[in-house]
């Protein structure tokens, strides 16, 4: 019942991963989760202070200036900007010239969770959907979430650590709208999941917006997006061109940091979409809150590890 | 800005003189529950191990080591309150609960229910977690540790604030006035055609 392998072997010079990679990714995935959890990564950072110096409103003023004095104090302490840990997700994009085995890769993922847990005392945020016992290990079944991208070439697997939080997390829409109802629909469905997140998400939040693709195709990009650094632009100029409009919209809602009005509801918009069926026109809504949680870091065959700061 | 200072347990007379947008900071006993705790004590009714007249809750589940038979406070900060909503009026009702620290506010029945027991809302910021264990001198003790981490927490808090009153005890929401703004901003987004 043997099958033949069919196409293209690994590339003859793939680089080999071995026993020092696996240990290395599960190194990373803990190095990662953690510093998702205590740092705040530099373009939220600016775009929070520049909020701070643009808003009008003087209670949101008051709000935004506890946000960035806290960042100050989990810089100074080295202690966890926001208590929630979040549903561990890595994001994976496995350069083509590393020839590396999936499932153990998943596995030293898995375990470089539970250590970040065990050795930093983390809060356990993850529980059985139906007996809600909590593992106190932040994993569990499908637990750490894993997507898999490609990067063609590369020879290191690229490694994206996002602990989501659950505010921003249950502040999630999807739409299968029709093809009639054109960008105006989703400019619509965008908007309308602002007014209804509300004050839920933590804003001023990233707002991640998936267009096209299958229902779930539309959600994973959407956070996705959110996930996105804040200044880059979807290469699509079509898409990039309603991204900065969907933000001054949101904007303009007034919603505010916290919810409690103001000037600044999100930080970013960020779309990101996907061919779809000629009859489908999705729109997905997932929001970041203003932590704007995510580590990245690249592992190479050999085991040596870059941390991006 | 350090707000009105309230002290624990709090008095329906500390209370209604508090309006929507005052700043206050509160020090002495706060309790932490959640989902699991608040499911607890109001779906499957289990009176709770702390007299809660004039207490105040804070929605949280903390980051905590265990040290010797205590729990020493890591990070401490505030989830969604919008999502226990439903537990705010029975908690005020039977239990005499005086303040709910929380994020995010509440629905319109608990502001109901606030203004008919003389209670109030207080905004604390989000994910400002490293900001909030700054306030918390102590945990004071736990019970129903096998809801671990959404156990009943006693937290000993010393000028926990600014605090914002975002729903005061006379029917004002801030929450309810910025969604109603927002609203309305949307229609006009929107062309009015909504």
């Amino acid at each position: 019942m043997g099958h033949e392998p069919v196409g293209p072997r690994a590339s003859p010079d793939a680089a080999v991963a071995g026993t020092a990679f696996y240990d290395a990714v599960e190194a990373a995935a803990a190095a990662l989760y953690l510093r998702a959890l205590v740092d705040v990564p530099p373009d939220v950072r600016e775009a929070l202070r520049q909020a701070y110096e643009r808003e009008r409103h003087s209670v949101s003023r008051q709000l935004l200036g506890i946000i960035l004095r806290n960042i100050e104090i989990a810089d100074e302490r080295r202690t966890l900007v926001c208590q929630d840990t979040g549903t561990p997700i890595y994001y994976l994009r496995a350069g083509t010239g590393l020839y590396l085995d999936g499932a153990r890769v998943a596995d030293a993922l898995r375990r470089g969770t539970e250590r970040a847990t065990r050795e930093h005392s983390l809060r356990s945020s993850v529980c059985h959907p139906v007996t809600r016992e909590n593992p106190q290990t932040n994993t569990g079944y499908r637990i750490p979430a894993i997507h898999w991208e490609f990067a063609a070439g590369a020879d290191y697997l690229e490694v994206l650590c996002v602990p989501k939080g659950s505010g921003s997390e249950s502040m999630t829409f999807l739409r299968m709208l029709p093809p009639a109802d054109g960008v105006a629909g989703i400019r619509r469905a965008v908007l309308e999941s602002a007014v209804e997140a509300g004050a839920n998400p933590c804003p001023p939040c990233i707002v991640g917006v998936g267009i096209g693709g299958t229902a779930d195709q539309c959600v994973a990009l959407a956070k996705r997006a959110s996930v996105r650094r804040l200044g880059t632009r979807n290469p699509d100029p079509e898409v990039a061109a309603l991204e900065g409009e969907l933000l001054e919209a949101v904007n303009r809602l007034g919603i505010g940091p916290q919810g409690l009005g103001g000037d600044t509801t999100a930080l970013g918009v960020h779309v990101e979409h996907a061919y779809t069926h000629i009859t489908h026109n999705p729109v997905a809504v997932n929001m970041q809150c203003w932590r704007g949680l995510r580590a990245t870091g690249r592992v190479r065959a050999d085991g040596r590890t870059e941390i991006e700061t | 800005m350090a707000g009105i200072p309230l002290t624990t347990p709090l008095r329906e007379a500390d209370l209604r003189p508090l309006r929507a947008g005052d700043w206050v900071s509160l020090s002495g006993t706060v309790f932490g529950v959640r989902d699991a705790t608040l499911m607890r004590i109001c779906d499957r009714g289990v009176a709770p191990p702390v007299d809660l007249r004039g207490a105040v809750l804070l929605h949280t589940a903390p980051n905590v080591r265990r040290v010797g038979d205590r729990y020493e406070p890591i990070s401490v900060g505030t989830t969604t309150s919008t999502r226990m909503n439903r537990f705010t009026a029975p908690l005020l009702e039977r239990h005499g609960v005086r303040a709910v620290v929380g994020k995010g506010g509440l629905l319109e029945d608990s502001v109901e229910a606030m203004r008919a027991h003389g209670a109030v809302y207080l905004t604390i910021v989000g994910g400002a977690a490293a900001w909030e264990t700054q306030h918390v001198e102590a945990i004071e003790a736990v019970y129903w540790e096998d809801l671990m981490p959404e156990c009943l927490w006693q937290f000993r808090v010393r000028d926990l604030g600014p605090l914002l009153v975002s729903i005061d005890s006379h029917g004002e929401s801030l929450y309810a006035r910025v969604r109603d703004d927002a609203r309305r901003r949307l229609q006009g987004l929107l062309g009015g055609g909504a």
